[in-house]
């Protein structure tokens, strides 16, 4: 009795601590992040675990000087909105099709589509730079946009089509028996009932659009023109050399803070999204 | 314009008339089936398009630039010629054989070495995580989110945030209290993007993997147990074999993954370091130096690259990555062969 009492105790101690080793795994390096950037510029090179003194110099440092960091997250806002909504509205009516129509070859074009997403950026790079160069898209938001669709589409697509499939059918028939047409019973029907999973597709796509940065490096040469990570990766310290990291690190929590907010609150319905589709 | 209009009127009609002539009875599918086929082309055409002009046109068109280089070369009569020209594989054999051979094997090589390493630690790290995970019943839901915490950070920052950490007087150094140049070369430099890439990449396993082990009933646990199977027997041949599909997927993903890696040992320690130099980094460099063709060449090896180990994961291992889709058709087969089959009778 009390021997396998001992038992489940040292069981659930040894829970726990695993459970505290994977947190303290994940989040450390995190959490330097966010300390680094908390410390005064003079203490940059301080390995203390707490800052020997709290300062939010870095972060004004981000948005002063010839950084553009305000203008670089508007970039980064302005490209990832637009793929995501763009990648919305054509992923959606895809992925109807593929869930709810039937037509001959739908498994292997749904194959196809997903296959795409395994396709390296740097395949597409030099076509669409030349491509791009020839009709005057080199430095505008576009020159980002559709390349990143060619990845955010697949991955929506998959995703929405396996939550589509999950929506009862019988209710958009029986619209459709009660006299709605089939664009109808769509809009009316299935799109409410779709909403949650299109919100999540929606984040998924937007965080893999904000995470972008091979096409951004690429496709852009003007500084007014660099999204957020770009330009980070670009900071320049006071002499040129040195890398300015605090103020690195302080953008960093800048850019990545609203995607954690955004992460803990949906985190449930990330998960799903995830675990259905297996997205990177 | 009008032209298009009668069409979509001829084909209104068209999609109609057998709906009309059923009517009555009712029956679901079968009859507008020519309706729903030209509806889904209708709502597949601009993914298709989409998806020819940013996937399909660059494979085509980057396979045709890589057959021209450009800048100054000699023409068969001794004549130096300026601008593109065709020089059939001679990028091909230059990466396999010239002068940028060495780069590119080294290239070759650490992408290979990268893809490997990363996605065996990660898979054994990540099932480390998702059975601690499992076991846990009370503070699940925090380690989750602290899981995506990592995945959520742009992996071009993460770059930064390692790159910090590993400075010579940085947090690693400081707490391994050695001196070491992680960032300037050679091992110190691998290890540290493997380091970065699988801190990034192993939670997402273990978060896939906690989702296959969700998914497993427990009695099949009790049963192993009751027929007196050990901890390590129930772990090999009731779990594994049970999260197998979940998990390769996820590896599948992986590896297509690591290997067209760039941002990570792009921003960590650099381009054009022979270190880490990966395929995508070494045709990135090609291409910024406006040597298209040869970049284009080396992005073509990649893509092959990349789809022979796709090829061979799923024919090896049978990931099936639109199985639920196939199970489906399968299911409305059996459906519809049965309902003939009572007809019949």
């Amino acid at each position: 009795m009390t021997a396998s009492r001992t038992r489940t105790r040292t069981r659930r101690i040894l829970s726990y601590a695993g459970i505290a080793a994977v947190a303290l795994y994940c989040l450390a390096p995190f959490y330097w992040m966010t300390v680094s950037a908390f410390r005064r510029p003079q203490d940059q090179f301080d390995n203390s675990i707490v800052p020997v003194r709290w300062s939010l110099e870095n972060f004004t440092a981000v948005f002063q000087g010839d950084n553009g960091f305000g203008r670089a997250l508007l970039n980064s806002v302005v490209v990832a909105g637009t793929t995501t909504a763009l990648t919305l509205i054509i992923g959606v009516s895809t992925a109807y099709a593929l869930a709810r129509l039937r037509f001959r070859f739908k498994n292997a074009l749904l194959g196809l589509i997903v296959a795409t997403s395994m396709f390296p950026g740097i395949s597409q790079l030099v076509p669409l730079l030349k491509l791009f160069t020839d009709i005057g898209w080199i430095n505008t938001y576009q020159a980002m946009i559709v390349p990143s669709l060619g990845f955010a589409l697949p991955l929506s697509i998959w995703l929405l089509t396996a939550f589509f499939r999950q929506l009862p059918f019988e209710l958009e028939q029986a619209a459709m028996v009660d006299g709605c047409t089939r664009g109808q019973a769509f809009r009316k029907i299935i799109v409410p009932l779709a909403a949650p999973g299109v919100f999540t597709t929606a984040i998924l796509t937007f965080i893999a659009a904000w995470n972008e940065f091979l096409i951004a490096l690429s496709m852009v040469n003007e500084k007014d023109m660099q999204t957020a990570t770009v330009a980070i990766s670009k900071f320049t310290g006071v002499s040129g050399f040195d890398q300015p990291f605090g103020t690195q690190m302080a953008a960093g929590v800048i850019v990545t803070v609203p995607l954690i907010v955004v992460v803990l609150v949906f985190q449930r319905r990330i998960v799903a999204g995830l675990t259905a589709g297996g997205v990177k | 314009m009008t032209t298009q209009d009668e069409r979509a009127a001829a084909a209104n009609a068209a999609a109609a008339a057998p709906r009309g002539r059923r009517a009555p009875g009712g029956g679901k599918g079968g009859g507008d089936a020519r309706g729903q086929r030209r509806l889904a082309a209708l709502l597949l055409s601009p993914t298709l398009l989409v998806l020819a002009l940013v996937i399909g046109y660059p494979v085509l068109a980057g396979f045709r630039e890589s057959l021209y280089a450009r800048g100054e070369g000699l023409d068969e009569s001794g004549f130096v010629v300026e601008g593109t020209r065709f020089v059939g594989f001679d990028n091909y054999t230059a990466i396999f054989s010239g002068d940028p051979a060495g780069a590119f094997w080294n290239a070759f090589g650490n992408t290979t070495f990268f893809t490997f390493t990363t996605v065996i630690l990660e898979t054994v790290i990540g099932v480390g995580m998702a059975l601690i995970m499992h076991r846990a019943f009370r503070g699940r839901a925090l380690v989750r989110a602290s899981i995506l915490v990592p995945w959520a950070i742009p992996t071009a920052i993460s770059g930064l945030l390692w790159r910090w950490i590993f400075q010579a007087d940085g947090a690693a150094n400081a707490l391994l209290r050695q001196q070491i140049l992680w960032t300037a070369d050679g091992w110190p430099a691998k290890l540290a993007v493997i380091i970065a890439e699988v801190w990034k990449t192993s939670p997402f396993i273990g978060l896939l993997v906690l989702a296959g082990l969700q998914m497993i009933p427990r009695d099949v646990h009790e049963a192993a147990r009751v027929d007196g199977a050990s901890a390590v027997q129930r772990f090999w041949s009731v779990t594994l074999p049970l999260v197998k599909p979940a998990l390769l997927v996820a590896v599948l993903f992986r590896l297509l993954d690591v290997l067209r890696m760039f941002d990570l040992p792009a921003v960590l320690i650099g381009v054009n370091q022979d270190s880490v130099e990966t395929l995508t980094m070494i045709a990135w460099f090609e291409a910024s130096n406006l040597r298209y063709g040869s970049a284009a060449a080396y992005a073509t090896v990649l893509f092959v690259y990349i789809a022979l180990i796709a090829y061979l994961f799923v024919k090896l291992l049978g990931a099936d990555i639109i199985g639920e889709a196939r199970e489906e058709t399968k299911r409305a087969k059996r459906q519809k062969a049965r309902r003939r089959k009572a007809v019949q009778a």
